[in-house]
């Protein structure tokens, strides 16, 4: 459905009939499909740090703590250019009156590309720091060592002074220019493995996410939502629930919404809603499988990402040509926290507690919701729940700002699962076309790559193949092309680079075992990149890799990947049953070279994490929809990684200390599709070209032979 | 129907006049204020709801109060006595078997009530106990290692 068309009904039908718009204008607070290199982050250290009269300080930054542990790794950052101790350093975050502007914390920047910003601050503030304590104990700056926050003159015994002293608890009016960040031979803070700083809130329970905040008097909201994208609200009576005692019924335009002080109770007033609501059934468009067909259609023009020699060059070279359509589906964030928000109007100021990964945008987004001006909203981001981007879109936060306005009371929404599934930003469904060449000696000769609506990111590839084009049509990123998707999308952890890693690494498997070659000497014998050499040997190595053709029936896979800098090399083993199509992946070995390792034990999280929920999209995870209609709704059909699922896994942290600390939560997800289709080559050899690898598509596959 | 239920909540006898078909979860959060219990699914899908009643993990989502008048109830908020974590709250803390901490409150009490049962659990019966509560953040490994770091230690504690 255009949603031209959709605008024009809404036009025609005039009052009392309220439009669902298929696809949100969201794009513009999401993450961007490129990610700008440098961002506008204020210059003075202050916005970042104060130290306290007793000594504490406190780190001010606007990411969030989603569960990626970045409440501790940038305290690591900002104590080790501070030199204070680590335990000293409280964090507030996310928080948009006191926190420095942030565009979102998403794309695995909050280390790559704030990290250097808050090491900066760190690190003046530290000289600035220095320079005073000289001056306060007569003694050049050069001779003075610093120590958890007190600076001390070791050639004079007892000549100390702390930082708390220094600052007697007011802001820091010193400047200082270019000053040198430590280098990583002295750090002593980064590169170790603290206790986590949301540990113990977190295992206590005490920890508050947004529908925890809890101001007395708080109004629940409910909210009636369409039963499709694109349906239409034809007729609604709210008389019923207007009459549940307690309860309070608000229509303002689009939002329909009944708010008690019970969530139960409005839930049940909601429900009297509904069936007096009815609704238009939006024009037949698309479901799961007509999708992909309609994607190469409807898909904007190509672009070109990347080229080099010329593809007419590499066909006339290729001896064998192999050409090959990966597809896969739209996939939800399903983080465990629905979206919730808590707001509260005071002396004309908004306040919105919201579980979001986009605290500033939400900010312009509320003030532009309510007519107000941005100073007059302040947005709140406690822990989150988990993000995976799906929380870069925050409705809810708008939402409950409108009606805490309307009603003059704290209002909470939280979405229910199956509005969560509903008004979820999905991974978009898409198509990569790859049509790649083999000279006579085995050697890639050709590739040409086309992606249809998955974004360019990482689509380029990185083997050495003389004659090679890249081209991406259409992204990830919201309603950028009308009536392309029938419901919102966004990005998803490692937009873009989930479809593109699933299409090229299974490619380059093929080429391989059409020349007879082992998957991993062959990546080898097309790579100069040193970085992912070594991350491929290394993978190799602990893995225990014996090079053989595919496929030997041992069920073994490789698949390598890079991300925004970060370069990944996993490999694992499956058993699969070929009457069930049931696959077991039985271990996992992932190898990363990140950089700089700012903590190693959070690395190997956001590995363990990436590995378990690649899983997922790789074996099960799939939004079957018809017609606007999202048939996902809740657990029952929408099938998450368990327990049971899990492999064993072995992570591989690769030293790398010349190039600065690179983004980790994403990159290992990546491989995750590639990695098990090839496994499952080797083992059955059936190859699966559609993702999620489900039994009747491995069954398939199988009888395909 | 509207009616005063009592039981035993942390250790502590807890009264509330409500309507008795009101979920537990919505009692405890919103009637107790004790927030640690969380919403997940609202099915009894992903066990972010769970508590104990009596010796047994239940998901409060799906559990009328009436259910539980007269029973214990043990909430995430309860389980550390006098300021001391619980051994198996001591190891999720050591093993960071965690991330967003949103799960984590059922992970812990469906753990808890594992342990009731089974002082040393294997590593397949902890997989199979544990199966149907979802963690998106993949803290499943760590998780496990975390309860079999538990059942050790309260192994040897007894001892």
């Amino acid at each position: 459905m255009k949603r031209d068309d959709l605008s024009r009904r809404d036009l025609l039908a005039g009052s009392g009939l309220f439009v669902f718009f298929p696809v949100e204008p969201l794009a513009a607070f999401q993450e961007p499909a490129r990610l700008p290199s440098r961002q506008g982050y204020p210059t003075d250290f202050n916005a970042y740090l104060r130290i306290g009269a007793d000594g504490r300080v406190t780190c001010l930054v606007g990411k969030v703590e989603l569960g990626q542990g970045a409440k501790t790794s940038l305290a690591q950052l900002l104590a080790e250019e501070l030199d204070v101790a680590l335990e000293a350093v409280d964090m507030v975050m996310g928080d948009t009156d006191v926190c420095p502007w942030d565009m979102g914390t998403f794309g695995s920047l909050s280390i790559r590309q704030f990290g250097p910003v808050l090491r900066g601050a760190g690190a003046e503030a530290r000289a600035v720091l220095l320079q005073l304590a000289a001056e306060h104990l007569q003694a050049p700056a050069g001779r003075l060592q610093v120590k958890a926050g007190v600076v001390s003159d070791p050639s004079a015994q007892g000549k100390r002074v702390t930082y708390a002293q220094l600052v007697q608890g007011k802001r820091i009016e010193r400047r200082l220019e270019k000053v040198p960040v430590k280098p990583v031979s002295a750090f002593t803070v980064v590169g170790r493995s603290p206790r986590r700083k949301d540990a113990l809130e977190k295992v206590t329970g005490r920890a508050r996410y947004a529908g925890d905040m809890g101001l007395p008097g708080t109004l629940h909201a409910r909210i009636l939502r369409p039963p499709a994208h694109g349906a239409t609200l034809k007729d609604v009576d709210t008389s019923a629930a207007e009459k549940v005692p307690g309860a309070r019924v608000v229509r303002d335009g689009d939002l329909i919404a009944v708010l008690h002080e019970r969530p139960d109770l409005a839930d049940r007033a909601l429900e009297l809603i509904k069936v007096k609501a009815q609704f238009v059934a939006p024009q037949p468009t698309v479901d799961d499988k007509t999708i992909f067909d309609h994607l190469l259609k409807a898909a904007p023009p190509g672009r070109v990402v990347a080229e080099s020699g010329s593809l007419p060059e590499g066909e006339k070279l290729a001896a064998t040509i192999v050409e090959e359509t990966y597809l896969n589906s739209y996939v939800a964030h399903a983080p465990m926290e629905t979206h919730s928000a808590v707001a509260m109007i005071e002396d004309g100021k908004v306040t919105v507690w919201a579980g979001t990964q986009t605290p500033f945008p939400v900010k312009q987004q509320v003030a532009q919701a309510l007519g107000l001006a941005p100073e007059k909203v302040r947005v709140v981001t406690p822990y989150v729940g988990g993000g995976f981007g799906g929380k870069s879109a925050s409705r809810q936060a708008i939402e409950a700002a409108r009606l805490a306005k309307i009603t003059g009371k704290p209002v909470q929404v939280v979405f229910d699962r199956s509005e969560e599934f509903f008004y979820d930003t999905f991974r978009p469904a898409a198509v990569v076309k790859i049509r790649a060449g083999l000279t006579g000696a085995g050697k890639m000769i050709l590739w040409d790559y086309a992606v249809y609506c998955a974004g360019d990111r990482e689509a380029k590839q990185f083997y050495d193949i003389p004659h090679q084009r890249t081209l991406s049509a259409g992204g990830w990123s919201g309603g950028s092309t009308p009536g392309l998707h029938p419901f919102a999308v966004g990005p998803w952890r490692a937009p873009s680079v989930n479809t593109n890693t699933f299409a090229r690494e299974s490619h380059i498997d093929i080429l391989a075992t059409k020349v007879g070659a082992d998957p991993v000497e062959f990546r080898l014998s097309h790579l100069t990149d040193k970085r992912m050499r070594r991350v491929l040997e290394a993978a190799a190595k602990q893995f225990g890799w014996k090079p053989a053709r595919t496929p030997s029936g041992r069920g073994v896979g490789v698949a390598c990947a890079i991300y925004l800098g970060t370069y990944v090399a996993t490999m694992a083993e499956v058993a699969v049953a070929k009457s069930t199509g049931r696959v077991e992946v039985k271990r996992v070995v992932c190898a990363q070279d990140e950089g700089v390792i700012v903590n190693p034990d959070g690395s190997r999280q956001q590995i363990e994490g990436s590995i378990t929920m690649g899983l997922g999209y790789a074996l099960t995870e799939e939004v079957r929809f018809k017609d606007g209609e999202v048939l996902e709704r809740n657990f029952d059909t929408y099938e998450l990684p368990r327990f049971s699922w899990l492999p064993k896994i072995e992570t591989v942290l690769v030293e790398n200390p010349e190039v600065p600390a690179q983004g980790c939560g994403e990159p290992p997800i990546v491989t995750m599709g590639a990695v098990v289709a090839n496994a499952i080559y080797d083992a059955v050899g059936a190859r699966l070209l559609q993702l999620p690898m489900t039994p009747a598509r491995i069954q398939e596959a199988v009888k395909r032979g | 129907m509207q009616r005063t239920i009592s039981f035993t909540l942390n250790g502590k006898p807890a009264r509330v006049t409500v309507d008795d078909e009101r979920m537990l979860l919505w009692v405890l959060r919103y009637d107790l204020g004790l927030t640690g219990t969380k919403f997940g699914c609202g099915a009894g899908l992903c066990g972010a709801c769970t508590v104990i009643v009596g010796q047994e993990a239940v998901r409060s989502c799906s559990t009328p109060v009436k259910d539980v008048a007269g029973k214990q109830v043990l909430t995430i908020e309860g389980l550390s006595q006098q300021g001391r974590l619980h051994p198996i709250q001591e190891a999720f803390l050591k093993h960071h078997a965690f991330q967003c901490g949103y799960c984590t409150s059922g992970m812990i009490l469906n753990a808890y009530a594992l342990l009731l049962k089974t002082a040393r659990p294997s590593r397949a019966e902890i997989i199979r106990h544990m199966d149907d509560h979802l963690c998106r953040c993949g803290s499943h490994v760590r998780i496990v290692e975390a309860i079999q770091e538990a059942a050790g230690a309260r192994q040897g504690g007894a001892r």
